[in-house]
């Protein structure tokens, strides 16, 4: 790891100011993928703002009929949450299958989503359920979010607060781990509100990030079963491909996947 | 710890300070005013060295030196070698090229050192060797070892044409050509044989420290060998006189191989250690590990069995290409062909077996010996063939195995072996009654009912252990003898220290030795302390690999404690007046048979050692030594049955069973049995199903951390890996071991591929067996039924 | 330089580090406590896991200035005079260790593990998937998996007597 200017935020305005001063400063949230990546020197922020200490950024809370969680909430604490766990039962699955239970006891939601690894959990799950991130400037809607492979909305002195989930009607994971890194080779989020539609989103596959399916969304909207999904398979045009998996495999996993997710959320 | 002989399922004595974190590793050793290394390494698979610019590193904080390889050459430090000659068919000796610890010229490899810097930090050494310059200039690379023997293809070593190493030949030709001329049946595979990096949790690693007034150096090192390590450095690289030299391989985490090595890092340690008179640390990151470790299999090769009228084999012929990387590494040259084609007869009578074996350079990281060596390779090959010929001629696999099994000993081979002692048959009908064989069709059936689909595959393996008579494997081309050596000290209280050449770096050394001498004399085995892994304490030894430290490093102990007893008696047969042939040893207690008249062992060794009343002549002391050199190899053997059901709509590949029945001869602690043998079927698993090192065609090292390499883990294995032994003694050694240390890896990959093959309908599968792999086969035997 | 103040194992230490030391290197190198190991660069392997606050973290993926304030415990912290843990006592007795490398941050994890579920509560497929973040090379995890059952039942059996 290259030297840095390690910083620990007292409030947001604090962590804003302590970035707005670096050269090149990072916010430190789980570093669950900051720090592997400084470590193998792939990334030197002259600065780390660690905004883990932030109480205004931790925690879990009813917000209407939607959840609120906040940027430096753990993988731990949305999986173990009553609350998540009642309402969006899938979000639960999904943050408690997030790398294993050392990563999940600091990596933070806010991180994740801000880094938006094209494997990541979180962002099918932000788009499947039409969550909105709160950032210290603006609240902007998870596909506005999401820019595409490591890329996000986020300014650079931006700093993402809370992801508020609305409640879904019914809701699931599923994810093809590759054999190696654990992380996903395609995952699929389902979330059926109550007025019955359906949002389908895709990670791991993407070579843009996550994306959605909209046949499958229409399909499940008329029939919420694993059979109406079961034939619909999305174009391996743009899908990653490497030695754990081609693109056509993936695109074969969406289809199994989206199917396993529907069937779980049934 | 009580008294436990052979056979106890004794906890291990060494467990404690593993559990309570006061295990003591290299890197957990430290020296005053130690400095680090950190090597500059080749981001090119094949280029010249143009320059090296040093100086900005040099004026960096707490930078204390920036060495290259032209500075090492010329302070006389040799070559890394080979220890195994192998000459080709033609006569001529093998083809190696200059492996220098830091190449000044051409570098042959990804991660291949130029430079090393040494800081007062490890974090300042990083800085600083990041910031050493240097300038390539890129050459072609080659990866592909078929492809490297091609005209035109980029050339290593100006020593090997064609980057040719050797191309090498065992057995009868004509005799195999004329089997095939009379077959009824052939069966033809063209088989691969993944290459795969060791691994070990623990990375490799190094604490050189020069005295400069004694001019004598200390090496703490992640050795599987810490003898042969000195050796090699003395006689071969220059560093210093042995007598200056004192290695010491403290707890070592893990090896499996890849730690046998004496590689540049450690060597350069110790002649930086000196250049900058302050003792140097290196420990090797996970990616230097990937980068710089000896690989081990990646073999190519194309078999043809011949088969008669009545499905027995009546030739095998086996061509193999072997990747050696860019260098020779120490045991490289015997893997691919005294470990590996002497065993292509299997548990088989096979009357004509002809091999050829040509071992190629290609731009990838050395490749040598990794649990099993050889053996994995060569078990892969005939039991994927036995399995496929089977499937091709109707008899089932168990049927044409037993048909062909090798029932009368000794049995030589045509491939120099000579089997000993097997019952081939009793370890067959154990794994299959243990897996239920005969009720695989209902379970298929079932699976089939939920959309799974299952499948069965067996694997019959023997290996050759115990490696060797010293003048079989020096008339074969080792550059070293294969025995071993033990020192029995009994202390003036009766406790003892047992001095030995073997290396325990998991394998328990230290509770299954003990168990020997509580047998023994039947002390407690809390009063023996083993001692190893140190050049100053240990007069010389040989070292852990081959499964060789029960039946070679423990023959030498017992050879040590015959002499022990046979002395222990004479003093008392003296001191109780009695004679020496009615002396018997129970319960720690020399006793004169058919009276009450008895001396403690302790006070055996007191009289031995207070020397007032000794017979006539005899030398004070209870100590002795011996060299134990084996006789021939030893051959478990054994039977593994897998399971499998296949998720056709992911090509999820779960092991539903494996059960596992080997012959290991004699065991002293069936719990250590176990757990070498749950490791090392968990490489094989590993091997079939996950793992393999893979370049691309430029030398760029695709899986070179766990992100891309992909490790066995404990949700990947069956529930339950169920194990049985059958025990045929080894005539060869006193105990009538065999040993156990590399069989799971040996005999475990067939199983699984044949059980998946089984269950997919399809032969075409490679190793690793990746879910993509069985997806896509399944695609096409899916289309094929649907037509 | 960051000044870094903990409690490590019941005593409260500290020391003055580049900031971007890690976590294990604190413990290792400057405490002297070296029975956490490093065994990769990519967080995956496990073999450094200790306790921060009381839940189970990789050592070599948390900066030394992160654990100011905090409470630490690492396996050479988790027998209480002179006893073993149970989970140390059962890693010995179904020999779910060979090298001993990977087995500090195996414990560690057990440890953790059994706290989350509640002892008495672990069965087999559950301790395997949990074991996801560590990787061992020698044992084949069976020892390991029958180890940790075992600790977990003692450890509900001792609850129980205590209540």
């Amino acid at each position: 790891m290259y030297e840095t200017n390690y910083h620990r935020a007292g409030s947001v305005a604090d962590a804003a100011a302590l970035l707005a001063k670096a050269d090149d400063g990072k916010l430190l949230s789980g570093g669950q993928t900051l720090l592997p990546t400084m470590k193998q020197r792939l990334a030197a922020p002259s600065d780390l703002v660690d905004v883990t200490k932030i109480a205004e950024l931790k925690g879990i809370c009813e917000d209407g009929n939607a959840i609120s969680i906040g940027a430096a909430t753990t993988h731990a604490e949305v999986a173990a949450s009553d609350l998540v766990k009642q309402k969006i039962p899938g979000l639960a699955k999904l943050a408690g299958g997030i790398g294993d239970p050392a990563v999940r006891h600091m990596g933070t939601i806010g991180g994740s989503i801000a880094n938006n690894d094209p494997a990541a959990d979180y962002p099918s799950a932000l788009v499947a359920l039409n969550a909105t991130v709160t950032t210290n400037k603006r609240t902007l809607s998870a596909e506005d979010f999401f820019t595409g492979m490591f890329e996000t909305a986020l300014d650079d002195d931006e700093i993402v607060t809370s992801v508020s989930f609305p409640a879904a009607a019914k809701s699931a994971y599923a994810k093809y781990p590759n054999p190696a890194s654990r992380y996903a080779m395609a995952g699929v989020f389902v979330a059926q509100q109550a007025d019955g539609s359906v949002r389908v989103a895709v990670t791991g596959a993407g070579q843009d990030g996550v994306f959605r399916v909209p046949e499958m969304e229409s399909a499940l909207a008329s029939n919420f079963a694993p059979d109406a999904v079961a034939g619909i398979s999305v174009s391996a045009d743009n899908l990653l491909s490497d030695i754990h998996g081609s693109s056509a495999y993936r695109a074969n996993l969406v289809t199994v996947m989206a199917k396993r997710a529907v069937e779980a959320a049934s | 710890m009580g008294v436990d002989g052979i056979g106890a399922r004794a906890v291990r004595k060494e467990d404690k300070r593993f559990i309570t974190g006061k295990g003591r590793y290299t890197d957990d050793m430290t020296a005053q005013g130690m400095g680090y290394a950190a090597f500059v390494r080749s981001p090119h698979a094949h280029a010249k060295v143009v320059s090296i610019d040093s100086s900005a590193a040099e004026d960096m904080p707490g930078v204390d030196a920036v060495l290259t390889g032209e500075q090492l050459v010329g302070d006389g430090i040799g070559n890394l070698i080979c220890g195994w000659m192998i000459h080709s068919k033609d006569g001529s000796p093998m083809n190696m090229g200059a492996w220098r610890a830091m190449e000044p010229e051409i570098v042959r490899f990804v991660g291949q050192a130029v430079a090393v810097v040494i800081a007062d930090t490890a974090a300042q050494a990083r800085d600083a060797a990041d910031a050493v310059v240097v300038e390539y200039e890129e050459l072609d690379a080659i990866v592909d070892a078929v492809a490297a023997m091609e005209d035109g293809a980029p050339q290593l070593h100006p020593e090997a044409p064609n980057n040719l190493i050797y191309d090498w030949e065992i057995g009868d030709e004509a005799a195999v050509n004329a089997a095939f001329e009379g077959a009824a049946h052939v069966t033809k595979m063209e088989i691969t044989n993944n290459r795969l990096a060791p691994n070990p949790m623990e990375p490799r690693a190094a604490l050189a420290i020069y005295d400069t007034a004694e001019e004598h150096f200390t090496l703490y090192t992640t050795s599987q060998n810490p003898h042969v390590a000195r050796l090699v450095l003395s006689a071969f690289y220059a560093v210093a006189p042995e007598h200056k030299l004192r290695v010491i391989a403290p707890d070592v985490g893990g090896g499996f191989g890849s730690k046998i090595y004496i590689y540049p890092e450690e060597m350069v340690c110790l002649w930086a250690s000196k250049r900058t008179e302050r003792p140097v640390k290196w420990v090797s990151d996970r990616t230097e590990a990937f980068l710089t470790d000896a690989h081990g299999r990646d073999h190519n090769s194309v078999a043809e069995m011949a088969l008669d009228a009545d499905n027995k084999i009546t030739g095998l012929r086996v061509k193999t290409v072997a990747n050696l990387g860019a260098y020779m590494s120490l045991f490289s040259s015997s893997v691919p062909t005294y470990l590996y084609a002497t065993l292509l007869s299997g548990q088989y009578n096979i009357p004509a077996i002809h091999a050829n074996v040509k071992a190629v350079y290609t731009n990838t990281v050395p490749v040598d010996a990794y649990r099993g060596a050889g053996r994995p390779e060569a078990t892969y090959l005939l039991e994927r063939m036995m399995e496929t010929a089977a499937r091709e001629v109707g008899l089932s696999p168990a049927e044409l195995r037993r048909k062909n099994f090798i029932t009368e000993f000794p049995h030589q081979t045509p491939v120099i072996m000579c089997y000993d002692a097997g019952d081939y048959s009793a370890t067959l009908d154990a794994a299959m009654a243990a897996i239920d064989y005969d009720g695989f069709a209902a379970r298929k059936a079932e699976a089939a009912s939920r959309g799974k689909l299952r499948g069965i595959g067996l694997s019959c393996y023997i290996e050759a252990c115990g490696i060797a008579p010293s003048a079989a494997v020096g008339s074969l081309g080792a550059g070293v003898g294969l025995w071993e050596s033990a020192e029995v000290r009994v202390n003036p209280v009766g406790t003892i220290e047992v001095l030995t050449g073997s290396h325990s770096h998991g394998q328990g050394h230290e509770t299954t030795f003990a168990q020997l001498i509580s047998e023994r004399f039947g002390l407690d085995t809390d009063a023996v302390s083993i001692v190893h892994g140190d050049t100053d304490k240990v007069q010389f030894g040989m070292g852990t690999y081959g499964s060789r430290s029960g039946a070679v490093g423990m023959s030498a102990i017992v050879k040590a404690l015959d002499k022990v007893e046979a002395k222990a008696k004479k003093i008392a047969a003296h001191l109780m007046e009695a004679a020496e042939g009615d002396i018997t040893i129970e319960g720690g207690e020399l006793k004169v048979a058919g009276t009450d008249k008895k001396l403690t062992f302790t006070e055996v060794a007191l009289a031995a050692y207070t020397a007032h009343n000794l017979p006539d002549g005899m030398e004070p002391g209870l100590k002795e030594g011996a060299f134990y050199d084996p006789t021939n190899f030893t051959f478990p053997a054994g039977t593994y049955i897998c399971e499998v059901e296949v998720d056709p709509e992911t090509g999820t590949t779960d092991i539903i069973s494996f059960v596992a029945s080997d012959d290991f001869g004699k065991i002293i602690n069936p719990m250590i049995v176990e757990g070498q043998v749950h490791g090392g079927l968990t490489q094989g698993i590993g091997q079939a199903m996950l793992e393999n090192a893979a370049y691309d065609d430029t030398g760029q090292l695709l899986t070179a951390s766990y992100m891309d390499y992909c490790m066995p883990r404990a949700d990947d294995l069956p529930a339950e890996y169920r194990l049985s032994t059958h025990e045929t003694l080894c005539p060869g050694n006193p105990l009538g071991m065999k040993g156990c240390g590399e069989a799971g890896a040996i005999g475990s990959p067939p199983a699984v591929i044949n059980a998946i093959t089984d269950a997919i309908g399809s032969n075409d599968l490679s190793m690793p067996a990746t879910p993509e792999k069985v997806w896509q086969l399944c695609q096409t035997t899916t289309k094929a039924a649907a037509e | 330089m960051a000044h870094v103040s903990m409690v490590l194992n019941g005593k409260r230490v500290s020391g003055t580090v580049e900031d971007r030391t890690l976590l294990v290197a604190f413990i290792r190198e400057n405490q002297g406590l070296t029975g956490t190991h490093v065994g990769c660069d990519t967080s995956q392997c496990g073999a450094c896991v200790i306790h921060v606050d009381g839940k189970a973290v990789k050592a070599c993926t948390m900066l030394a200035a992160q654990a100011d304030g905090t409470e630490v415990v690492t396996l050479e912290g988790l027998a209480k005079g002179g006893t073993l843990h149970p989970v140390q006592a059962a890693f010995r007795e179904h020999h779910g260790l060979q090298c001993g490398f990977c087995t500090p941050g195996m414990i560690m994890a057990a440890v953790d593990m059994i706290e989350r579920h509640g002892a008495g509560n672990l069965d087999e497929a559950t301790i395997r998937h949990e074991l996801e973040g560590n990787i061992c090379r020698c044992t084949g995890y069976q020892n390991i998996v029958k180890a940790i059952k075992a600790a977990s039942d003692e450890m509900a059996g001792l609850q129980q007597a205590a209540e």
